[in-house]
């Protein structure tokens, strides 16, 4: 009875949130709703048993792409009021491919839940003496090793090009210059020297 | 009880909501990206529940390969907007119109 309850309960608000997601006039609104309708799929994740794949998506999206697009949010220095004009120019567009793709996916669905469709035999069963954790640590680490490595390489190409894309060379400035800070040897920068009285150095 | 369906349901009504979010937000970048990442939250619920249902769990190790790929789709997104804005002083989605695409 309570999955019940807490099935439709994070429905109604994943629905709800991701709905003022993309109504919502102000971007900061948008980002809040949008790490609401996270916790809410979350949790219907974890309703569904998978609690690795939930904490991930509680981990990276809320910790680490709602937190992007804040920043991104704050730092562009947008007239929001000036954005907002056109909105609805598209929006019968708009409702009549949503209308649409809801139909499709719901008569999709029936024809699947209706049977007849002979799935192939699992792949990897869900073992339920395992944690799920420790069920998918297992499988990542072996039989899709190399999906795990390519995940991996995806994040750094992403690293590496929002590093390049955002870098920008100042110019006016005097940065730090680290190789010549260590190459600078005592030897070169200090000069021992015995002037004569009266007469002062030449530097 | 609740099924497979039920979570399919709420996914297709979230994928919906995602690509309604392209349409209707003509002006805003940001929340074209936001509409993108409620897509392919729809995607990895619809992973898992296939998983859950189906009783095999390579539905969730794909659903975690989404999701790194949502993240890196994100943080190069951003970067794009940021040096678009830097340049041009606009995220305008009707202003984007450079490369004649």
């Amino acid at each position: 009875m309570i999955q019940i309850l807490a099935f439709y309960l994070f429905a109604a608000v994943v629905i709800a949130s991701a709905a003022m997601t993309i109504l919502s006039r102000n971007p900061v609104h948008s980002v809040l709703w949008l790490i609401l309708a996270f916790f809410n799929a979350a949790g219907l994740m974890v309703l569904a048993g998978a609690e690795f794949i939930a904490m991930l998506l509680v981990i990276v999206y809320v910790g680490a792409v709602a937190v992007l697009f804040l920043f991104v949010v704050m730092m562009l220095n947008i007239d929001f009021a000036e954005l907002r004009a056109g909105v609805m120019r598209y929006a019968a567009v708009g409702v009549a491919l949503a209308i649409a793709l809801v139909a499709e996916i719901i008569i999709a669905i029936g024809a699947w839940s209706a049977g007849g469709l002979q799935m192939g035999r699992r792949i990897a069963p869900i073992d339920e003496s395992l944690p799920n954790i420790e069920a998918v640590g297992q499988l990542l680490y072996t039989r899709y090793l190399f999906v795990f490595e390519a995940a991996g390489l995806v994040l750094l190409v992403a690293m590496i090009g929002a590093i390049v894309l955002t870098h920008r060379e100042r110019s006016g400035v005097r940065p730090q210059n680290i190789s010549r800070q260590i190459n600078r040897r005592s030897k070169d920068a200090t000069r021992n020297m015995q002037p004569p009285v009266g007469e002062g150095v030449e530097l | 009880m609740i099924g497979v369906t039920h979570y399919l349901v709420v996914s297709a009504i979230l994928f919906t909501l995602g690509v309604l979010g392209i349409f209707m937000n003509r002006k805003n970048l940001i929340v074209i990206l936001m509409a993108i990442e409620l897509i392919l939250l729809s995607v990895n619920l619809n992973l898992v529940a296939f998983s859950a249902a189906l009783g095999d769990l390579v539905g969730q190790v794909f659903a975690m390969f989404v999701l790194t790929v949502a993240a890196g789709e994100a943080a190069i997104g951003l970067a794009i907007l940021v040096i678009y804005f830097r340049g041009r002083g606009t995220i305008s989605v009707d202003d984007v119109n450079r490369m004649k695409g």
